[in-house]
């Protein structure tokens, strides 16, 4: 973009280096300051897992701690609380929540991409109302039935509510509207059943939008504290937010290098894995583009 | 391929439509079933129940409840944590959608246009977005305390007062807004990118001919009115998430000091969760969702424009 503005101008070389020099220096200015401030409580959690008590909180900010105490603060963060139960619970909720919310939602999304049946339009419809609804609304409903069945404090309760996604319905669907349909029907010429083309033959080709819709199912389901906290009263069965919750009033929330070391390991799992996969969690956001 | 659509479309192979027409309603039906039936146990259903229970005196646990009519919405009016949640939830969304919006299009516009440093910019503004805001609250808290945190003794440092950014009725929602900014910059950065690459280059070699190469010309003449959609749907969206905020006032003020932080979805969780009105908690959340459906609808509306592959 910047060449062809250049080009277009009349030459006068030394004078447009300096205002691009200018220019470039107040961006990166903007942008590094921006930064520090995105930054910043990272590098504070980083710093003062490895900090003495003392250290935390001295007036003159230190990167690296005079008395490197990482070793202790892990240890009495990991010793004080389950905190790996806690990942533990995480992954088996989030993992809990994605296969379900991927087994139920893909039939439905091709059968409404894809096939005429009765119910169709009003079905679609609901799909649409169900997009509108937040998760937070059915919230009081479901506790008073879980508290009924005596469900709750179980891995059930915090996972049932998720189980069908709408969001996962509409993406799929319009993702499977665009597969050509004489693929489909050559595949049914041949004798294929529905069940096996949906599986075999449309899935694999849908797997952008399952990737982008699993990274946002998972980083949502990670960090929600909303619904855990209600249903959970056990500690042992806490995902990782509402662990920390515990972790934080608990008395070694005053000790706030074990305290830095704890939200470091409640953290690292998520921030890895956008570290390492970047690309996908980007396309993923911009393909789904909801929280 | 196109042979095989001719030979099923005409009427001589009526017999294998029909049969077709059959399949496709039965595996229609069954493909759709368990979705349907979830559908209704965790949406619709309790969305019947959040209505009727408004209207009654239920709380968990009793054996019995009476209806009491719009008793429920007439004490949602009168009562005084309710009017402050919702002005505390607002005065929130007015800080956040705002800011979270125009800052995160500055910085997506400055780092659309870095070649180089990109991703690296890219990295850092969309850190906040997978971590655990849980977590990350607590280091915030730590950095915000009146004597010992580090901004205020950066503040201190610059010859400003110790400012007690939690405890300090006018300052907590503008703070924790600022916090709600930090998380969803990078998310909203990413849609605004993703925007920006769609604007078609040649508009922009346009407006450099006819003379208008200055960079605020060329934002307001092709990327503002270009970005439009997204523009729309990243602030629906934002107003969605703003106002929902539950999350840092759980954990960093519990609606103090002196109630200047009380939130709706906070006043909800409360009374439905801790002191178990259930009937008062299904009235809040219908006020709740009154809020936020018009929002949704549009949401929706919008999405149902924008994706297509």
């Amino acid at each position: 973009m910047g060449t062809s503005v250049t080009i277009a101008r009349p030459p006068a070389p030394a004078a447009i280096r300096m205002r691009r020099l200018v220019s470039l220096a107040l961006v990166h200015g903007v942008l590094i300051g921006g930064a520090v401030f995105m930054l910043l409580p990272f590098v504070f959690m980083l710093t003062s897992a490895i900090k003495p008590p003392g250290e935390i909180f001295e007036a003159t900010f230190r990167l690296w701690p005079r008395q490197f105490f990482g070793w202790q603060n892990f240890e009495a963060a990991l010793s004080t609380a389950p905190l790996l139960r806690f990942l533990l619970n995480g992954l088996i909720v989030c993992g809990g929540i994605l296969v379900v919310q991927l087994l139920v939602a893909i039939p439905c999304a091709y059968a409404l991409a894809k096939l005429r049946f009765p119910g169709r339009p009003i079905l679609f419809s609901l799909v649409l109302l169900g997009l509108c609804i937040p998760v937070q609304a059915p919230s009081l409903p479901l506790y008073i039935a879980f508290a009924e069945l005596g469900i709750l404090n179980t891995y059930l309760s915090m996972m049932m509510p998720f189980f069908l996604s709408v969001f996962a319905i509409f993406l799929f669907r319009q993702f499977f509207k665009s597969y050509p349909d004489e693929i489909i029907q050559a595949a049914r010429l041949d004798g294929v059943g529905e069940f096996e083309i949906v599986w075999r033959i449309v899935v694999p080709s849908a797997w952008p939008a399952i990737a982008a819709f699993s990274i946002f199912s998972v980083v949502a389901h990670w960090n929600d504290l909303y619904w855990p906290l209600i249903v959970i009263s056990d500690t042992k069965l806490a995902t990782p937010p509402l662990g920390m919750m515990y972790f934080a009033d608990s008395e070694l929330g005053s000790n706030y290098g074990a305290l830095a070391a704890g939200a470091t390991i409640i953290t690292a799992p998520l921030v890895i894995a956008f570290l390492i996969a970047r690309r996908h969690f980007i396309a993923g956001i911009t393909m789904t583009g909801i929280k | 391929m196109n042979a095989i659509i001719a030979e099923i479309t005409p009427l001589a192979a009526a017999p294998p439509a029909s049969r077709q027409r059959w399949i496709e309603r039965f595996a229609g039906l069954g493909f759709a079933a368990p979705a349907f039936i979830l559908l209704v146990l965790t949406n619709l259903a309790p969305l019947a129940a959040l209505a009727f229970l408004s209207f009654t005196n239920y709380e968990l646990g009793a054996l019995d409840f009476s209806f009491v009519g719009l008793k429920n919405f007439g004490t949602a009016l009168q009562d005084p944590v309710i009017r402050r949640s919702i002005t505390n939830t607002l005065l929130y969304v007015a800080i956040v959608v705002p800011g979270g919006v125009l800052i995160s299009l500055l910085v997506a516009i400055l780092i659309h246009q870095r070649k180089r440093t990109r991703s690296l910019y890219e990295v850092i503004y969309f850190l906040p977005v997978t971590s655990t805001l849980i977590a990350m609250a607590t280091m915030w808290q730590f950095l915000l305390h009146p004597t010992l945190g580090l901004i205020n003794q950066v503040l201190k440092g610059l010859g400003f007062a110790e400012t007690a950014f939690l405890s300090e009725p006018r300052l907590v929602i503008p703070t924790l807004a600022a916090i709600g900014i930090w998380q969803l910059v990078g998310f909203n950065m990413v849609l605004f990118l993703a925007g920006l690459s769609a604007i078609p280059r040649d508009l922009y070699e346009a407006v450099d001919i006819d003379g208008a190469s200055h960079p605020i010309d060329r934002f307001l003449k092709v990327t503002w009115p270009m970005l439009g959609p997204t523009t729309m749907f990243v602030t629906v969206t934002t107003f969605i998430t703003a106002f929902k905020i539950f999350d840092t006032v759980a954990v960093m003020t519990r609606g103090g000091p002196g109630g200047a932080s009380e939130v709706l979805l906070y006043a909800i969780y409360l009374e439905g969760f801790q002191y178990f009105h259930m009937s008062y908690a299904a009235t809040l959340t219908l006020v709740f969702l009154a809020f936020t459906l018009v929002f949704s609808v549009l949401q929706t509306f919008v999405l149902d424009r924008r994706v297509h592959y």
